[in-house]
């Protein structure tokens, strides 16, 4: 199976003043062509850190990060902004909409900047906001946010979809469907998504589950029965 | 130190680009109303001083010839303290190596003892010796011109003959702090000069003695010049009185109080609109900084602390940035005080300078800031006491955006995400975008009013220097002469041509309104000071009969054409007229009227005869005129018009510029605050919109033109409006401005508008390139970890 990402030896040191904090301590995984990966821990395991070092958001004190055949370590800044500008989604926790523009909108500003993108409209419909093309963020519920921002993050095809904690802001009936956008999008486009949260449950619906600690992921479980979100509760 | 007052302290610090932007804001209204107001004192008591020290006369009156014993019966009109009788007369001088003809106001000094009025302040040497026929002293600026020191001399044409003068002092007078030469409009030191001179020596040489020409009064204390001045009139009627006029119309005297009025109209128009413009600062910084804090003063709440100390909280905040500014602002203004005093006192030449600014100048400044920047921030500080604990520690409710007209129309489609994000970002908060467009309008028009002040001044000299007037040379004649002795003037070397002229004092009145100045006479068809209209840029042909106004004294006697005004002429038989007006031009200096020079001298009954005559000469012959006219019994005075233009750019282009390079860096401190404080705010409300950009794969060039996009636009309208606002503040500057001696005709050249446009741009520019540092900077992880 192709690897679309790969990391070995990331570390990540952060200091602030007197404080030294060991984000990442020599962590090493992959993310494999087309599969959905949920990576579990608690907070300050290391789970954002690594994350934004996957999209090409910070850079790690040592270790390397592959992106097929390309050492995105060795990146500088603006190489690392078409990187994210190319093959990158990212879903966050708070949305990060534009409030100033409708979900429509919102979608295009991503696909305007895109070399192959789907039509913004279709990426809505696929999220299940066809009726909700021209409401702004401010006529919005969280749930309905939260599938916009996805719907911006997959409309550009990106190679990689990213999401932080997807669903830490919802309860569990809208995240449910944020969860069921997100699976769909994996299952028809197959885009390799990784999805952090600390919510154990949600893990049931990847391919595999990545659980870190202490900055390290200790330890993988392959899941050769990917339920349906819907199935979830919590 | 409470710890809400340690969190006053570091909000500060903070946000010190801000605090900085607001503080220079405010500071330069404190400095310019500091300068302002100190200048103003120190000019007023400068004055007072020097003419109390020098005892400069209320009331000052010429006449042909009275005699000496008339000053007994003035002494008698009620109201009269001292009389003071003089023989003032014009002559011509020749200074070694200087060629051109230099004209000098003679002025007597009693035989004994000091002057009783317009005292004499001594600045080198010694006074005249009583009974010393030969010698002189002559006023400070005119000896500096031509490097005279006692003991040097000087030749003088008095009445005719050659008479070889002692420099014995040098000396400065209250009477002649702005010192004009005959048909002068600005001083001219090296061609007009004042020269103090034994009584005796002038009455010998002027066939003055015991009489006199030229009177000086003062008057007990409290008592109005008008009452006295109709009766010394009346007195010296009969001895061809030319009309008294009272210390306010005083020519150097009135230079002086017309430049004072000139800085309290700065003081007043300038500093407001600074004030303006940073109570609008303090409330942008304010409302932002209290839409980030409310969580923080959500919590204040809960805590206990009232609404009234959580106000009063932020009213500190404002005041610690409007503190910062006024302390900035009072230093310098201070400084440019000092400075520009000196300036005036160099212009107007006072032995004494009293610049001491009392606290009042600076308690005025500080105090009019401070409320100004409390009212802009009122409405932010009564939010913030207003909002429910409860409620504030909520985050704010996004903010409703709705689909403007544009979004549907073929133009809107077109636009990309970015560009809509810029647009409803204005129409979302059109008062702030109105502020922000404003404040950089406010900025260019300040740079259009500094420099159009070239522009208007340029053309003002072009109208009045070379279209209106094309003589070379003006002379003055000692007395009235026959017109035959035109003749004898186009003898003389040089000369291509020559055009006579007649200046009478007269009043000028219509009902209550009197106006004392004079009736010029012009010659048929005269082709080198014809009557001109300024604004039209046409000459006027003579008329025959009837008179010409100038349009201030037509506006200032309330007349038009085909109105009748009552003339008085105050020479000669001194006849009293009803005149029709025929014309009003426009003039931009002085208040003429001009008849034709025949029927003025048949209004005189007197035969043709002439006191003036324009010249039109061959340069090449120049010189050889100029000695001629030395020698010249018959010329009291010559005027050169080169000299006089150099005199108009030297005295008015180094005020100018110096004038100019202040507003303009002001304006740049104007614009660059606020557009700095409209970046710093759209950045620090948005930097979290920013930052998701930058993540979604946006460049920072991208992500900046979003944020600078905003403020571009604005800066784009504020331009035409701010073209528009210079060119009305320069109306209202100018019409301010105008006095009966000039009115400034607005001119803006197309050229002053793109330069004002240009720096207005690059003050603009260095506020948006500072904040767009902080774009390339923005934490992208920071920002999407927690919610606002």
């Amino acid at each position: 199976m192709t690897v679309t990402l790969s990391a070995s030896g990331l570390t990540k040191v952060y200091q602030t003043g007197d404080v030294v904090v060991h984000a990442l301590r020599g962590a090493e995984l992959e993310l494999r062509e087309g599969e959905l990966v949920v990576m579990l821990g608690p907070s300050g395991s290391g789970k954002s850190t690594l994350l934004n070092i996957l999209g090409g958001l910070d850079v790690p004190t040592a270790g390397t990060v592959w992106f097929r055949n390309r050492q995105l370590t060795a990146s500088d800044e603006a190489s690392l902004t078409e990187y994210r500008r190319r093959h990158v989604g990212f879903v966050f926790q708070f949305y990060n909409l534009i409030p100033s523009l409708t979900a429509r909108e919102n979608v295009a500003l991503v696909t305007e900047i895109s070399s192959n993108p789907m039509d913004a409209a279709e990426a809505l419909a696929l999220v299940g906001l066809a009726e909700r093309l021209d409401h702004f963020p401010a006529q919005l519920s969280g749930g309905e946010q939260q599938r916009v921002a996805i719907a911006r993050a997959i409309a550009k095809r990106p190679e990689i979809l990213l999401c932080d904690e997807p669903t830490g802001a919802l309860d569990s009936e809208t995240g449910i469907l944020v969860l069921a956008a997100i699976d769909q999008v994996n299952r028809e486009l197959g885009t390799t998504t990784a999805v952090i949260t600390h919510n154990t449950v949600i893990g049931a619906m990847a391919d595999r589950v990545m659980h870190m600690a202490d900055g390290l992921i200790a330890r993988v479980d392959e899941n050769p029965d990917r339920q349906p979100p819907d199935e979830l509760s919590w | 130190m409470r710890a809400l007052d340690t969190k006053v302290l570091r909000d500060l610090v903070h946000m010190k680009g801000q605090v900085i932007a607001v503080g220079l804001v405010i500071a330069s209204g404190v400095a310019v109303l500091v300068m302002a107001l100190s200048t103003l004192e120190a000019l007023r008591e400068t004055t007072d001083a020097y003419y109390e020290r020098y005892r400069l006369a209320d009331v000052f009156a010429g006449v042909k010839r009275a005699p000496e014993p008339l000053s007994d019966r003035i002494r008698e009109i009620e109201g009269v303290q001292t009389v003071q009788t003089r023989i003032v007369k014009f002559a011509t001088l020749d200074v070694l190596h200087f060629p051109e003809p230099v004209m000098g106001q003679f002025v007597s000094l009693p035989e004994s003892g000091p002057p009783l009025l317009n005292q004499l302040a001594l600045r080198a040497g010694r006074h005249v010796e009583p009974g010393q026929h030969d010698e002189v002293v002559v006023n400070e600026p005119f000896a500096e011109a031509h490097g005279l020191t006692p003991g040097d001399s000087l030749v003088a044409v008095l009445n005719g003959k050659r008479r070889l003068l002692r420099v014995t002092g040098i000396a400065l007078s209250p009477e002649f702090i702005y010192s004009l030469g005959p048909g002068a409009l600005m001083p001219d030191d090296e061609r007009f000069g004042v020269i103090w001179m034994n009584r005796k020596a002038l009455a010998a040489a002027f066939d003055l003695k015991d009489a006199f020409n030229n009177i000086s009064l003062q008057l007990t204390r409290g008592t109005r010049p008008e009452g006295v001045i109709t009766q010394l009139d009346r007195l010296l009627e009969q001895y061809g009185g030319i009309g008294a006029v009272a210390r306010a119309n005083q020519m150097s005297n009135w230079f002086v109080m017309n430049e004072i009025d000139q800085l309290a109209t700065i003081s007043r128009i300038l500093p407001s609109i600074f004030l303006l413009v940073s109570a609008f600062l303090t409330n942008m910084v304010l409302t932002r900084l209290i839409d980030t804090e409310r969580a923080q003063i959500g919590l204040m709440k809960a805590f206990g602390y009232t609404s009234f100390e959580v106000g009063f909280h932020y009213t500190k905040l404002v005041l610690g940035m409007a503190v910062v500014g006024i302390v900035v602002g009072l230093f310098v203004g201070g400084w440019f005080g000092r400075l520009n005093t000196q300036m005036y006192a160099e212009v107007f030449r006072f032995p004494l300078l009293l610049y001491r600014p009392s606290p009042s100048a600076f308690a005025i400044a500080s105090a009019l800031s401070l409320l100004a920047a409390l009212a802009g921030a009122m409405s932010s500080v009564r939010r913030a006491t207003r909002l429910p604990p409860a409620q504030a520690m909520q985050p704010p409710a996004p903010p409703t955006f709705r689909r403007g007209r544009l979004a549907h129309s073929r133009f809107g489609r077109w636009l990309d995400q970015p560009t809509r994000i810029v647009l409803r970002n204005i129409a979302r908060w059109p008062g702030r975008a109105a502020l922000t467009t404003t404040g950089i309008a406010a900025s260019v028009a300040l740079l259009v009013l500094a420099l159009q002040w070239n522009d208007s001044l340029n053309y003002l000299a072009q109208s009045y220097f070379f279209q209106a007037q094309r003589q070379h040379v003006m002379i003055g004649l000692a007395d009235t002469r026959s017109a035959t002795v035109m003749h004898d003037i186009e003898q003389l070397p040089g000369v291509l041509a020559a055009e006579p002229m007649r200046i009478v004092s007269a009043d000028l009145s219509r009902g209550a309104v009197t106006h004392r100045g004079a009736l010029t006479g012009v010659a048929d068809g005269a082709q080198l000071q014809p009557i001109y209209d300024d604004a039209r840029g046409v000459e006027i042909p003579t008329p025959p009969e009837g008179l010409v106004l100038g349009i201030t004294l037509a506006e200032k006697l309330g007349v038009g054409v085909g109105d009748r005004i009552w003339v008085n002429v105050l020479e000669g038989r001194r006849p009293n007229v009803q005149l029709p007006v025929v014309e009003v031009v426009e003039t931009y200096i002085a208040m003429p009227a001009y008849i034709h020079i025949d029927a003025l001298n048949r209004l005189l009954k007197e035969r043709p005869s002439v006191e003036y005559a324009n010249l039109r000469i061959d340069r090449l012959e120049e010189s050889r005129l100029y000695a001629e006219l030395k020698k010249l019994p018959v010329v009291s005075a010559v005027m050169l018009r080169q000299a006089a233009i150099d005199a108009f750019y030297d005295n008015v282009v180094e005020h100018l510029m110096v004038f100019i390079t202040m507003f303009s860096s002001l304006a740049c401190i104007l614009g660059f605050g606020v557009a700095y404080n409209s970046v710093r705010i759209a950045l620090s409300e948005r930097g979290r919109e920013l930052a998701t950009l930058r993540v979604l794969g946006f460049t920072r060039g991208e992500t900046s033109y979003i944020l600078l996009g905003e403020v571009a636009l604005l800066i784009v309208a504020a331009l035409p409006l701010g073209c528009l606002l210079g060119r009305l503040l320069s109306q209202l500057i100018a019409a301010a401005f105008n006095t009966e001696l000039f009115r400034v005709p607005l001119t803006i050249d197309p050229s002053t508008y793109g330069i004002a446009v240009l720096i207005a741009l690059a003050a603009t520019t260095l506020s948006a390139a500072l904040v767009r540092r902080r774009v390339d900077r923005l934490n992208m992880i920071e920002v999407l970890k927690t919610r606002e």
